[in-house]
């Protein structure tokens, strides 16, 4: 009687460990949790830049310097869209510009790798330094 | 407790450090740039457009206030010694009385990328093209077998080549 226990909670947990991170896949097509709020801060910053055109040429130099392929882009809608091959896997992100204010951007930019979106905060503050450093060197022209 | 760790575990995603500048991005940058003496970067990107359809790419997409280019083809991608290798593969198997399938395995098409990006300097009087190519391989089986970035600076060289010739008759006509 006892083995048969231990060998049900065997079962159990192997279904816990196979199925434990499973979501339904149509739970991914709007991917809504509670960590939006959050990923969309991890996404975001604000640039003290009211120049629109020139912090765009800017995302796609940044995305140029991290080896991506700019596939996309439009100064209206504010969207650059890249493609980047790394260790035989896609890696595409999507950057978007909008004004909040007269003197102020936001800058939102989201990736996937492979099958998986990149939720990592790390992930998104190594774009934002690479970018943040672009936008100074356009400022000081070194070449 | 270790059962509990696994669990957790295994929804973590690992994160690329892909979007960290890599080692040696300077040096990608200068076979990736060239700088023209021009005040026009209109003219600039039209004769960038003309170059690649030179090239046989058919455009994708276009942003001029932002000096954008894309393009993309297709084309055989087949080493000729690829082939052979995997007739003879095969043809072994026969023999041994297995069966392989190596010929599905064989490049059957590339798709070739191309993004070009132009910009003005600051002090205005040069602008910037900083072009990338990319290449995606895919199987008799219509399975991707390969995806890169074109790294090899003689084709950069080439491209830029075009590009020069391009704009100096361009701007001969005037």
């Amino acid at each position: 009687m006892k083995r048969r226990k231990v060998k049900f909670l065997a079962v159990v947990f192997a279904v816990l460990l196979i199925s434990g991170c499973a979501t339904t896949a149509e739970e991914h097509i709007l991917d809504l949790n509670e960590n939006q709020l959050k990923l969309r801060s991890v996404q975001t910053r604000a640039f003290d830049t009211g120049n629109k055109e020139k912090m765009m040429r800017s995302i796609m130099a940044t995305l140029q310097d991290l080896d991506f392929v700019i596939t996309k882009a439009d100064y209206d809608l504010g969207i650059v869209t890249a493609t980047k091959f790394s260790n035989n896997q896609v890696l595409k992100m999507t950057v978007i510009v909008r004004e909040k204010d007269k003197s102020q951007l936001l800058v939102r930019a989201n990736a996937q790798y492979g099958i998986k979106a990149i939720n990592s905060p790390e992930a998104y503050q190594d774009f934002f330094d690479a970018l943040s450093k672009s936008v100074f060197l356009t400022a000081q022209q070194i070449d | 407790m270790g059962g509990l760790s696994i669990l957790i575990a295994g929804c973590v995603t690992s994160s690329p450090s892909a979007l960290r500048p890599a080692e040696g991005n300077l040096q990608a940058r200068q076979i990736e740039m060239r700088q023209f003496d021009t005040k026009d970067e209109l003219k600039v990107l039209s004769a960038t457009a003309g170059v690649l359809q030179d090239m046989g790419f058919t455009l994708s997409e276009v942003e001029k206030k932002l000096g954008l280019t894309v393009g993309s083809k297709e084309r055989d991608p087949t080493i000729p010694g690829q082939v052979a290798m995997a007739a003879f593969i095969d043809i072994l198997g026969a023999a041994g009385g297995s069966s392989s399938n190596a010929m599905s395995q064989i490049d059957a098409v590339q798709t070739i990328l191309v993004s070009c990006v132009t910009r003005l300097n600051l002090e205005g009087n040069q602008v910037a093209v900083r072009v990338t190519f990319q290449r995606v391989i895919f199987n008799r089986m219509n399975q991707v077998s390969r995806l890169e970035t074109v790294k090899d600076p003689k084709i950069y060289e080439g491209f830029f080549d075009k590009l020069s010739k391009s704009i100096f008759l361009e701007a001969d006509k005037i």
